[in-house]
């Protein structure tokens, strides 16, 4: 059992859980995830692990509450217990540990770029944080992201930081010049966007894919993804891939398999709730 | 109790069918569809047994399991005894007792197969099996004196939950290492409530937790632990994770919306009981035309599965011809007899799709058999200018799975085969001292009951290998060959 021992809401619908798992916490690295299953007849859901507290045996989950097994997540307290957290999984971040590194977060995905801030900052690299949201009170990992180096806000509508998408900022920036690697983690279409700017300009571009997946461990396939013209499990081979090799749109169309299931999760969970046996 | 009977009288007894749910009602429900014998049909059956002075039917058995012994116990009403003799043998009997391919093993040897039909002893084994599980208060576990040696088990499937009892039994502190969330392994994720109630699963090991094994689940060794951790933690460590990773059929359209792996398919409807979505979290897609494709137990038991889940239409896909079919004969037969359609001589070449990706067919190419091909068995060679499409929006890949590296990749020290499958000596030993492995992750896909063997095997080499001094006294540089011969000459006898 991992005890939940805080919780934070970050923005709206993402909320920040400080978990009990000290061996995860020990040993994790950037880029690794874990699979949380938080009581039978629940789903295992992939969570990268945002950050680490190795003294206190902790390991942050950052989570946007989209359907009904994230809302349950969300809906714990502290003092509550999750009842399978397994892991590490997934292939450590390629890091740099010279030069100029971008990073560039979209929505929830800031979080998954931290702990690659972390380890860069860490290596001795150069950090250029991007990272954006709809409006102010999206945005996340702002000053955490800041210990490593200069950060740069945007919001689509101007609320905070600079007005536009992290598209742009990072357009910018590459523009500039002087960025050796790019690691962009968000929504597809954001992902896309940003290795289709570094593409011509040649710049390594790592980005975090977030497929459906059942165990975690290579098992199901359910993960699988196209990497230049290969398919790949992200569980195991992933979940970062060179950014240019990746086929977004198949991936997009992959996430949305289950669409008519949420929606009946979604329905169904109401309803019980009207019912009031919650 | 009954008299004794005569030969003759034994040989005018016929073959007792085993009491099923009906083909129509069971393939729209995850109820068991054999429900085991009553009482009267298993002392009837238990009297077909000759009592061959010889019996061979030990020799079917890969855990050699003293089966005229607790025929016999049976037979004379003490079923106490007879579960007593078989759970020495068989560390999971409710399990094999429902799942081995008797008719290529134990029953395949039966004298009474000869002229007729052999012995049911899969269905008796089931039998006392189950009477050991609703009785297990008149069943003591033994508490050995401990040895002090830890052993580290990876994986709760057949062959680590084999190994873990059996090393139990002797005295070590085992500690067995389940990546999932439950222990069982495939026995869980992959083998369907309908052929192996999970509430065995979680009986079986339950006896296993009371004999004194300890169980840790969501540790992916190779992940949380390194192999070269777990050794330096453990006296010996008997790696028994599977052949975890599905292999697809790398054709165009594979990665559509409603192509699974089986693996995929029965976890999320097994482990994860999607049949009960929404009541259950997790989904599977439902398809009303499914074709899988393979023609294993995996395949079987993901085809009779889509049934359940209401496939109007159901195909096996499958390249070489019905005499060829890998999967256990009574799954053909209730496959067959719950409606599922075989496409024989058939291999697929293509997934087609429409435009919102998901899958409205499968192109196929009839085979012909040519020559017989590595493995022996004639190769299927594809027929020009027979393609054709089997209509369906849901294809499940069930033709095999691949040794999972995520262990291996940690401790490059253990040697492989070409496969990636980990190599062995004759003791199960790898080439890591003190490091045994056996089950599919040394096979390749195999049997849950060749698992066990591995297991039972391996606990006995283990055990061999932490205590030289009680097994074999013999010194220096001769111990290592005597004990090799030791184990040749048990498994010369045991096979």
């Amino acid at each position: 059992m991992h005890t939940i021992l805080a919780k934070t809401q970050l923005s709206p619908n993402v909320t920040r859980l400080e978990v009990a798992a000290p061996r995860i916490a020990q040993i994790r690295q950037p880029g690794q995830f874990v699979i949380v299953h938080r009581c039978a007849g629940a789903e295992r859901i992939p969570l990268t692990v945002a950050d680490a507290d190795p003294a206190a045996g902790s390991i942050t989950l950052v989570i946007q509450a989209v359907g009904k097994s994230t809302r349950d997540l969300v809906a714990m307290e502290p003092g509550e217990a999750i009842q399978d957290v397994a892991g590490p999984l997934g292939r450590p971040t390629e890091l740099i540990t010279s030069g100029h590194a971008l990073c560039v977060g979209g929505g929830v995905g800031t979080a998954v770029v931290h702990p690659i801030a972390q380890g860069l900052h860490r290596n001795g690299a150069r950090v250029t944080s991007i990272i954006g949201g709809r409006s102010k009170e999206w945005v996340i990992f702002e000053n955490e992201l800041r210990r490593f180096g200069e950060v740069v806000v945007c919001t689509d509508d101007g609320s905070y930081g600079r007005r536009g998408f992290v598209t742009d900022a990072a357009r910018e920036a590459l523009a500039a010049g002087g960025i050796d690697v790019v690691y962009a983690v968000g929504p597809v279409p954001m992902m896309r966007a940003v290795a289709e700017l570094t593409r011509p300009l040649h710049v390594h571009t790592i980005v975090s894919l977030n497929p459906v997946m059942v165990d975690g461990t290579g098992m199901c396939g359910g993960c699988r993804v196209e990497v230049g013209g290969e398919t790949r499990f992200a569980c195991v081979d992933g979940p970062e891939f060179d950014g240019h090799q990746v086929d977004f749109a198949l991936l997009a169309d992959r996430l949305s398999a289950y669409r008519d299931f949420e929606q009946k999760a979604n329905a169904c969970a109401e309803e019980t709730c009207r019912i009031g046996r919650h | 109790m009954s008299a004794p009977i005569s030969v003759k009288q034994r040989l005018q007894i016929s073959r007792q069918a085993m009491p099923e749910q009906a083909a129509d009602e069971r393939n729209h429900n995850f109820g068991e569809v054999n429900l085991g014998f009553t009482e009267q049909l298993a002392l009837l059956e238990a009297d077909r047994c000759l009592r061959c002075r010889d019996p061979r039917c030990i020799n079917g058995c890969p855990v050699a399991v003293n089966i005229p012994r607790f025929i016999d116990l049976l037979s004379a009403g003490d079923v106490a005894g007879a579960a007593h003799s078989l759970l020495g043998d068989n560390t999971l009997p409710a399990v094999t007792g429902r799942v081995c391919p008797q008719e290529t093993q134990c029953e395949a040897e039966c004298v009474r197969g000869a002229k007729g039909l052999p012995v049911a002893i899969g269905y008796l084994e089931r039998f006392v099996a189950d009477w050991a599980r609703q009785h297990a208060d008149q069943l003591p576990v033994a508490k050995p004196a401990p040895t002090g040696k830890k052993v580290a088990i990876v994986g709760s499937g057949p062959a680590g939950l084999t190994a873990a009892g059996d090393l139990a039994r002797l005295g070590h502190d085992v500690t067995v290492f389940e990546a999932l969330h439950k222990p069982g392994g495939v026995l869980l994720y992959g083998i369907p409530e309908f052929r192996l109630p999970k509430q065995i699963v979680d009986q079986e090991v339950e006896r296993l937790k009371q004999a004194g094994v300890k169980i840790e689940c969501n540790v992916i060794v190779g992940r949380t632990y390194t192999l070269p951790e777990l050794r330096a933690q453990f006296d010996a460590v008997f790696i028994a994770n599977g052949a975890g990773l599905p292999v697809f059929m790398n054709v165009p359209g594979e990665n559509l919306k409603g192509v699974y792996s089986a693996n995929e398919y029965l976890t999320r409807v097994n482990l994860m009981a999607a049949y009960e979505f929404p009541k259950a979290d997790t989904p599977v897609l439902v398809g009303r035309r499914v074709a899988v494709v393979g023609g294993g137990n995996v395949a079987m038991d993901s085809v009779r599965t889509a049934k359940r889940m209401g496939a109007e239409r159901a195909f096996i896909v499958y390249r070489r011809g019905k005499e060829e079919l890998p999967a256990r004969l009574e799954e053909v037969h209730h496959a067959e007899s719950e409606g599922v359609e075989f496409e024989l001589l058939t291999a697929p070449v293509e997934v087609l799709g429409n435009a919102q990706k998901w899958v409205t067919g499968l192109r196929c190419v009839r085979m012909a058999l040519g020559e017989p091909d590595a493995s022996g068995r004639r190769r299927p060679v594809p027929v020009a200018g027979s393609e054709f499409v089997i209509e369906c929006d849901q294809v499940i890949v069930a033709i095999g799975t691949r040794a999972n590296p995520l262990l291996t990749a940690t401790c490059p020290d253990l040697k492989l085969n070409r496969h990636g499958n980990i190599e062995v000596d004759e003791r199960g030993m790898t080439s890591v001292p003190g490091v045994f492995a056996g089950g599919d992750i040394v096979r390749g896909a195999a049997t849950v009951i060749l698992a066990m063997g591995d297991g039972k095997r391996a606990a006995q080499t283990i055990h061999e290998y932490l205590m030289p001094a009680m097994t074999k006294p013999v010194n220096g540089e001769g111990a290592a060959a005597s004990l090799c011969a030791a184990v040749a000459g048990d498994r010369v006898h045991s096979l």
